[in-house]
């Protein structure tokens, strides 16, 4: 809502609920906010994370014998439902954004805190809603695209919820956009330039604008399909004189965006992460926002490259193809500048590291398949095939995940004043990596060779490659384990950290770990140069 | 229970204890206005697809009258003036003209949800019975949505600007602001809505 006065803040933290209470409260904090949607999102996580191994289990046979085929429908739906819209992106755009955004600008909480508290709201009750869903007559079994004439066909209350659990999870977060892009520029500290924010501001800038921009869209074609099912009108379904691709040019004009706003917000991070463990500036500032907003601004106008299969006529597979290829040069710029980042740069192998490490590997070969599959030849011949599952997956797990795991190690000491263990984080470390490349390496293969996706059987003779596939998933299950060890050992007896235990730059590292109520008892530091390393004057002045 | 009473008393002392500061409330509805505007967005594209391949079927009815819809277009015009004449009277501190502008200006509003009621009941089609006619009956019905809610607004504003104990004076533009805002956005959309839907 506003900035507060200094002299008062006392008075606002007696009146809070204290210690873990207050997490479950409709607290205005920007920081407790983050928290929330970081734990919420977390749990999600595992539930989604239950249900992906569900998958891998039926698909070690090539027979459905674990669960029946609509079951599989069904588990799969809400994998992806759940993985995409309660844990990712909540999490990149939610969690994060809240706890760091208002330090970067140099602000003592959200523009608007209220909005903020109940965007975050929104989200628990529209998870659990998809979550029980599954009881009243089947959940949705369309698959998170909810494609017509299918998503029209299934059984209806299922899909029902599914679609008002989007609309409100849709619904929160253009709230959360909103609330970004107020905050970041309208409520940056006097002085402050938006050329001289931390580079994560930069990525929820343009991430909230594709928020703004594109999720309307899903809601909107989202209420169009819940007339198609529930008063029987023809917008999507053939029989009626509808028209199934004018869905699929809606729902992907979101969900293209979808996957920026997915990696935008890890590419900001990572961004931040980089320089601090390598003891370097981050390697080109500008051409870093110049990518950014050039990914926004492509990233609105590729949709249709998920539809080359759906009758596209000739030009619209040309414009398509071109632009998805152009999105590669701000991505690969990107790249080159966190290599560069690190080139020479006095590394500390840490978990947050090694996790930011294993993101740039993964989603190198995650934007390489990305490319690949936006030339048209080739994409015909792996449309819904494994390939793109494998793809998909290198993006928003390799990627996104990766990411955040690193995020929680880096930020862990802000938040609690506590040290991860490192041993723990990186034997999690190295299980992820291993699971994860083994669980979605050899789908590449799988789908070259036509295994198609979403479908509880196949081929026998897939099936030794899908069993390799279901030991990575068995890897990436067990490897949650010792992080949630190490999270809760570490709350209770981690090694204190002291305020700055990285030796940071960045503004949220300028207060207390975890910080007062209002971000800094005085007046908020004024940083001009966040990624000033190497620069023993910089160092003086901002400490 | 003790944290929802805590939090109560935590959002009034936070009244209490806000500064002055630059106000950017406006600048997050605008925000909020071009998310709703991309819903319109989605619906207008929809339609102009529709009409672009999808062939009405023989025997199918689909047939549009202009009278009622241009005097519609015209009454939320005269709205919008009105609106802005409510905002330059609460300018001058005159509350009870605001007051009477806004009440003329809800009337509109309503004026214009019977005549589009009028129109719903005597048009040739239903919801279901084609393509086109789902997609006139979900992009108007989508902004009459719009317009009842505007429409509510401003009677609360309206009743808000009473002299005695109202909450929208000179001193707190703000409702009336982000109401008019509204309000004009909604009469936008119209306009369009009036050119895609019936004109062209």
């Amino acid at each position: 809502m506003t900035i507060l006065l200094d002299n008062k803040p006392k008075l606002k933290e007696s009146l809070q609920p204290k210690g873990i209470l207050r997490y479950f409260s409709f607290s205005l904090d920007h920081k407790v906010i983050g928290i929330q949607y970081l734990v919420c999102g977390f749990l999600f996580y595992l539930v989604g994370g239950t249900l992906a191994s569900a998958i891998r289990i039926e698909l070690t046979s090539p027979i459905s014998d674990f669960m029946p085929r609509d079951v599989y429908n069904q588990v799969l739906t809400l994998h992806g439902t759940i993985m995409i819209f309660l844990w990712i992106v909540p999490v990149v755009n939610g969690a994060f954004g809240n706890y760091l955004i208002p330090f970067y600008v140099g602000a003592r909480d959200m523009a608007f805190p209220r909005l903020n508290a109940v965007a975050f709201w929104l989200i628990p009750p529209s998870g659990l809603m998809l979550i029980v869903s599954y009881f009243v007559d089947g959940a949705a079994q369309a698959g998170w695209t909810a494609y017509p004439p299918l998503s029209i066909t299934t059984p209806q209350s299922g899909q029902i919820i599914w679609i008002i659990s989007v609309l409100l999870l849709g619904g929160s977060s253009i709230f959360g956009g909103i609330n970004f892009i107020a905050t970041i520029l309208k409520l940056r500290r006097p002085g402050l330039n938006l050329m001289q924010l931390p580079m994560y501001c930069w990525a929820m800038l343009g991430t909230s604008l594709l928020v703004v921009l594109s999720t309307p869209v899903l809601a909107g074609t989202l209420i169009l399909l819940s007339f198609d099912i529930i008063a029987h009108t023809g917008f999507f379904n053939p029989v009626l004189g509808g028209n199934v691709v004018v869905y699929q040019h809606l729902f992907w004009f979101y969900s293209h965006p979808a996957v920026y706003i997915m990696v935008l917000p890890a590419f900001g991070l990572v961004s931040e992460i980089l320089p601090i463990h390598c003891r370097k500036p981050l390697f080109g500032y500008t051409t870093m926002v110049f990518s950014i907003m050039g990914i926004v601004v492509l990233g609105l106008v590729v949709w249709a490259h998920h539809m080359f299969t759906s009758g596209t006529p000739p030009w619209m597979r040309l414009f398509f193809t071109i632009a998805t290829a152009f999105i590669a040069v701000p991505t690969g710029i990107k790249f080159f500048n966190w290599v560069a980042t690190m080139w020479g740069g006095k590394i500390s192998i840490n978990s947050a590291m090694l996790f930011s490490c294993g993101f740039i590997i993964n989603f190198v070969f995650g934007g390489i398949t990305g490319v690949a599959l936006a030339q048209v030849p080739f994409d015909i011949h792996v449309h819904d095939t494994y390939f793109v599952v494998a793809h998909f997956h290198y993006i928003v797990y390799g990627g996104s995940v990766f990411v955040i795991f690193s995020s929680v190690y880096h930020w862990f000491p802000k938040v609690t004043g506590k040290l991860l263990s490192e041993k723990l984080g990186i034997l999690h470390f190295v299980l992820t990596f291993i699971g994860f490349n083994l669980c979605f390496a050899p789908q590449h293969w799988l789908g070259l060779n036509g295994m198609p996706r979403r479908v509880a059987e196949y081929d026998p003779q897939f099936q030794f490659v899908n069993q390799i596939s279901s030991a990575g998933a068995l890897l990436m299950a067990i490897s949650t384990i010792p992080f949630l060890v190490n999270i809760f050992i570490s709350i209770k007896n981690g090694k204190k950290s002291g305020d700055n235990p990285w030796n940071a730059l960045t503004p949220e590292w300028l207060t207390s770990s975890p910080p007062p109520v209002e971000n800094w008892e005085g007046e908020p530091p004024l940083v001009k140069e966040p990624y000033g390393y190497g620069n023993p004057i910089l160092k003086e002045n901002n400490n | 229970m003790t944290s929802i009473n805590s939090s109560t008393k935590t959002e009034t002392t936070r009244d209490e204890i806000v500064e002055d500061h630059e106000d950017f409330r406006i600048f997050g509805l605008i925000t909020f206005l071009i998310a709703d505007g991309m819903t319109f967005a989605g619906f207008f594209a929809a339609y102009l697809t529709y009409k672009a391949v999808n062939p009405l079927p023989d025997g199918s009815i689909y047939e549009l009258e202009l009278p009622i819809p241009t005097l519609n277009t015209i009454l939320l015009l005269i709205s919008s003036a009105t609106f802005h004449k409510a905002g330059k009277a609460l300018l001058k501190r005159k509350n009870s003209n605001c007051q009477r502008w806004l009440l003329l200006t809800a009337f509109l509003g309503v004026i214009f949800l019977v005549c589009q009621l009028f129109e719903y009941f005597h048009l040739p089609f239903g919801l279901t019975d084609n393509l086109f006619a789902s997609t006139f009956y979900a992009l108007t019905g989508f902004h009459g949505l719009h317009v009842t809610l505007g429409t509510l607004m401003i009677f609360i504003i309206a009743w808000q600007t009473r002299i005695n104990g109202g909450r929208v004076s000179y001193e707190n533009m703000f409702p009336l602001e982000a109401v008019e805002l509204y309000w004009h956005f909604v009469d936008g959309i119209w306009v369009i809505l009036f050119v895609i839907l019936y004109l062209l």
